[in-house]
């Protein structure tokens, strides 16, 4: 059994995010870590492969920058670290693409990732790879454990919640999972310093990246919004509840 | 300029998000199908004003949600034009899988659309905006409630095509909601509770006022982290779900960055926090600087007498 994870590195969450010009800064982030989902999908492919063996990748799209991140995968027991450059993609085409030709090479027939990025918050990565190479595809999910030659896997549903099971080959995104991504010890810390990255790219993986339909415009901050009314103590209850009701005609 | 419009389905028949998605449509000039999976609320959708026409799709796929399977068998009936679906979270699965099948773009979770197409939405979970254009074919998915709902009274024809796919998912158990509460992503109103709450029992007085406005109740990752009674679900946040209800109450959250991304767009806040330098005051329209202990009753009361 071959597991794939598809991780990303995002500006951690806790993160301030500016806006020079009409782009985010990127080199004003002041910290960059793993996106937070796919810890909790990194997390499950480690227990995956506690429970059943198998060799664990680690797939990313991404500048020279995510090579930390893909270390640090390694220091928690990745065996294998791909980093594809991300010269000219620019759309959910190109990034699936890549990633949907890399699975395929490494021979995995489980994909593990988060439900969507931090950055982009777009959630399509999971679902395209899974219709690029075959796979099933269970979103959402917060835990999963092999049964058989398939898998049985949580996820939300319209009444509650469900427990689904499903053939390889599949990928799962995921939502919150259930155990938060392990921290590494120190042995795993020195031997992930020692690991090699395999950096390649589109033409190393046979992806033409065509040009893209989707034009970035400009980025901006978020509306500022007019400073508020603040008032004092619970006496000032009556007030607002009469503001909701009358000026702001929501209640 | 032909618009697909992937319906979204409740058990009950059409979610009323549907309409925004028709809205939208034809704000930027569309003719909009609405295909129906499963062929739920094809007369609810037929109703909607301005749906060209309306396609039930039926098949025995669409009796567990496998997004690949509901994918291929709504595909052949998309146009080349635009898809547009709800940012749900059947409705980004299907759209994307739609898109990887047809090689074409997909942009998720949109709060605006103008012809052109330029897509406005929210990055870093809101902390920026994006702006871009694209042109079609792509998909395109909406965010629930920053549309204009298209109105009633509309008289489209209805058809019903049969089209199933291998379903590949299997439901082996369901296990029911522990509790009937409404969802804070469908909700109009939220009222959240942090950890300010000081513990989780104290959430009930947050659900009493909730049940009397008609509320979803959230909490603060903070909060969820803290309590196991508190589930994920109704977290509000970057690690949780993004909201933009009419009125969102903030009570004893302090506004961490991750939790604002996660509520700033909502039409109007309130925070209640006893630190009058929270920074949810930062972000609220009225702000009330007081214990929950003292302020939660005195809501109660005036709501009451509304």
């Amino acid at each position: 059994m071959g597991i794939a994870v598809l991780l990303k590195q995002v500006p951690d969450t806790t993160a301030k995010i500016s806006v020079s010009g009409d782009r985010v800064d990127e080199t004003a982030v002041s910290k960059w870590s793993m996106s937070p989902y796919d810890e909790y999908a990194l997390e499950a492919a480690l227990q995956l492969k506690e429970a059943g063996g198998g060799d664990i990748v680690a797939i990313t799209c991404g500048p020279i920058r995510a090579t930390k991140m893909l270390t640090d995968a390694a220091a928690v027991g990745v065996d294998n670290l791909i980093l594809i450059q991300d010269e000219g993609v620019t759309d959910s085409t190109h990034v699936q693409s890549l990633l949907a030709a890399a699975v395929k090479r490494s021979g995995s027939d489980v994909v593990l990732c988060g439900k969507q990025a931090a950055d982009t918050n777009g959630g399509s990565t999971g679902p395209g790879v899974s219709h690029l190479i075959g796979a099933a595809c269970v979103g959402m999910i917060s835990e999963v454990y092999a049964e058989g030659d398939g898998f049985i896997a949580l996820r939300a549903s319209p009444t509650g919640n469900e427990r689904v099971e499903v053939s390889r080959p599949c990928l799962f995104t995921f939502d919150k999972g259930a155990t938060e991504l392990r921290r590494p010890n120190v042995r795993g810390i020195m031997m992930a310093k020692k690991k090699q990255i395999e950096t390649v790219t589109s033409d190393d993986l046979g992806v033409a990246i065509g040009t893209s339909s989707v034009s970035l415009q400009s980025h901006s901050p978020p509306p500022v919004k007019p400073p508020g009314q603040k008032f004092e103590g619970a006496d000032s209850v009556p007030v607002v509840v009469a503001k909701l009701r009358d000026e702001a005609n929501v209640i | 300029m032909d618009v697909t419009i992937i319906a979204e389905t409740t058990v009950d028949g059409l979610h009323p998000v549907t309409s925004q998605l028709v809205g939208a449509a034809i704000a930027i000039g569309g003719t909009p199908t609405v295909l129906c999976p499963g062929g739920l609320g094809t007369t609810a959708a037929a109703s909607i004003s301005g749906v060209s026409k309306v396609i039930g799709v039926e098949g025995d796929c669409f009796n567990t949600f496998d997004s690949g399977a509901w994918a291929t068998a709504l595909n052949p009936l998309v146009s080349d034009g635009v898809i547009i679906a709800a940012s749900a979270p059947s409705g980004r699965e299907v759209a994307a899988q739609i898109a990887a099948m047809r090689g074409i773009p997909i942009i998720q979770d949109a709060t605006g659309l103008e012809a052109g197409i330029t897509v406005t939405r929210g990055i870093y979970s809101g902390k920026a905006i994006e702006i871009s254009t694209v042109t079609a074919p792509c998909a395109i998915t909406l965010r629930a409630n920053a549309f204009d709902a298209a109105g009633g009274g509309g008289s489209a024809v209805v058809s019903t095509v049969n089209q199933s796919a291998d379903v590949a998912v299997a439901v082996r158990e369901a296990i029911a909601k522990a509790s009937e509460r409404l969802d804070v992503a469908e909700a109009d109103i939220i009222i959240s509770g942090g950890r300010g709450m000081g513990d989780p029992a104290n959430f009930s007085h947050l659900n009493d006022i909730a049940d009397m406005i008609g509320a979803a109740v959230g909490a603060s990752r903070a909060a969820v982290d803290t309590w196991g009674e508190i589930p994920h679900g109704m977290q509000v946040g970057q690690t949780g779900k993004t909201v933009t209800p009419s009125l969102y109450i903030a009570v004893g959250i302090s506004g961490a960055i991750q939790h604002l991304a996660g509520m700033r767009t909502s039409k109007y806040i309130v925070a209640i926090n006893k630190d009058p330098d929270a920074p949810i005051f930062g972000v609220a329209d009225y702000g009330i600087v007081a214990t929950w202990e003292a302020a939660l009753p005195a809501l109660k009361e005036e709501l009451g007498k509304l």
